[in-house]
């Protein structure tokens, strides 16, 4: 499995990135893009648009299935990733630069609750 | 317990991710599902279809048997090699399952059955059989293995491999299917395309496989081959019509004779229910994908999709459903998405054949 070290991510396949301005870039890992298989839509939050932890986020659907991007901690939207509706391929083909949307953490000390890829890894194999 | 094809090593080695359907273990696609779906349009492709059970049936009384089995007549297969696609129903009027027949010779008949049906098919059979007093066997085939080649370029790349077959499949109509060898070579498919479904000995069937693989057949899995069939406006067991649907109701009143004087298994149930719902298409004309279940909000009540996807040919979300007989094709209904109603158009529900589009 192709998990970069650098990243946090959540038990539901979400990669988070934490940027020196203190925002988080969100995305889905590339075994949720494995598991999806060729995505042919996207939807996105709403930015501004006020998550709680888990709240559903964003929708990414396969061919096969819809499934639902979570916020990994509970915060504010403050961007979206707008080429990634237009090209949703652009995730089977990268889901660690296909970014999805940023947000503005409630409290910045909820990152340090999320998985490191080590976690994560042990998690995706269950 | 998952049963297993003769191909599931070389779907393994060809790295397919592999799910269960109908309890049998089979490939969902081998890297790409919209890549295998475009190979089928433009090109060709094969899918193991080992997991469907052939059976035979034979005997003095197989037309007798089959008359009155299924919801259409097989007496129109007047011509050996001749194939009619049949829903099977109980007393009910509702599907039991679909199935083709192929007219094999007098008193020789053969028909495929779906994989998560096989069983209780059978089972239904059998003990129509018994109550029917006919003198018919019915013999599951599962010694045979089941290879559909599909795509503008099919054929060619079966005669290529199989050059034997040509001479006797080269004239054969759509919808029929003849026997060379140890090989019985149908026009019959699930994919809209031109194509043979190919049955052979299962001992043979990995040596066929490799040797299409090495003419650049590409292997498709069940993924491509959902989106295939629902472009091409065929139903699926299980998801546009089961034991609680009626054929009428399903879109295939094309298939359910009701016209002949000879009575069959649900007639009379479907002459004292008549088409309550209409099985139309529908195409999505905002973002998104239609979904099997997503409700239809339409003028004249609501509907509901039985089938949906995104169409890799049309790069639009397309879908089955059953909506009410006051919808015509060419409205505008509301499709229910999560929290959105989103508009999608009433169309004919045949979407794609022979690699060209058709709404």
């Amino acid at each position: 499995m192709n998990i970069p070290s650098d990243l946090k991510y959540t038990k539901s396949h979400e990669w988070v990135r934490v940027e020196a301005d203190g925002t988080v870039t969100v995305g889905i890992t590339d075994h949720a893009q494995e598991l999806l298989g060729d995505l042919v839509f996207v939807e996105l939050p709403d930015v501004g648009k006020e998550l709680a932890a888990e709240q559903e986020a964003a929708v990414v659907e396969s061919v096969k299935a819809a499934s639902d991007v979570y916020a990994p901690i509970a915060g504010t939207v403050v961007a979206v990733n707008d080429a990634v509706p237009d090209a949703p391929e652009s995730v089977n083909q990268d889901a660690y630069a296909a970014w999805l949307f940023k947000m503005k953490p409630a409290n910045a000390a909820d990152i340090d609750a999320l998985l490191d890829a080590t976690a994560y890894a042990a998690s995706a194999a269950e | 317990m998952t049963q297993k094809t003769v191909l599931n090593d070389a779907h393994r080695r060809l790295g397919a991710k592999m799910v269960d359907f109908g309890g049998w273990g089979m490939p969902l696609h081998y890297g790409s599902q919209i890549e295998e779906h475009h190979a089928v349009r433009r090109d060709c492709g094969m899918f193991d279809v080992s997991h469907m059970c052939a059976v035979d049936v034979t005997g003095k009384d197989a037309k007798a048997f089959l008359l009155r089995l299924i919801a259409n007549n097989v007496d129109k297969l007047r011509e050996s090699g001749k194939a009619l696609y049949s829903a099977m129903l109980n007393e009910t009027g509702r599907v039991v399952d679909d199935l083709i027949v192929y007219f094999i010779a007098d008193g020789r008949y053969r028909v495929v059955i779906n994989a998560g049906t096989a069983e209780k098919d059978l089972a239904w059979m059998a003990a129509r059989l018994a109550d029917w007093q006919l003198d018919v066997t019915i013999a599951a085939r599962r010694d045979l293995a089941m290879i559909a080649v599909q795509g503008p370029n099919a054929k060619e790349r079966v005669w290529q491999v199989l050059p034997e077959t040509r001479p006797a499949s080269e004239s054969l109509k759509p919808f029929y299917g003849v026997t060379v060898g140890d090989c019985f070579v149908a026009t019959t498919g699930y994919t809209g395309e031109a194509g043979f479904e190919l049955a052979l000995p299962a001992a043979q069937a990995e040596s066929l496989w490799q040797k299409l693989l090495d003419a650049g057949v590409r292997p498709i899995g069940l993924g491509a081959r959902d989106t295939l069939r629902l472009e091409a406006g065929m139903n699926l067991y299980g998801q546009d019509m089961d034991e609680s649907v009626s054929p009428l109701d399903a879109g295939l009143a094309w298939t359910v004779d009701l016209a002949a004087p000879r009575d069959f298994v649900g007639k009379a149930a479907l002459l004292a229910r008549p088409q309550q719902q209409q099985f139309l298409g529908l195409r999505l004309v905002d973002k998104g994908v239609l979904r099997a279940h997503q409700k239809v909000v339409t003028a004249h009540g609501d509907g509901e999709i039985t089938s949906g996807t995104f169409s890799p040919t049309l790069q639009q979300s397309i879908a089955l459903a059953r909506l009410p007989l006051a919808c015509a094709i060419g409205e505008t209904v509301k499709v229910q998405i999560r929290d959105k109603l989103l508009d999608a158009e009433i169309v004919k529900p045949c979407f794609v054949r022979n690699g060209k589009a058709l709404i």
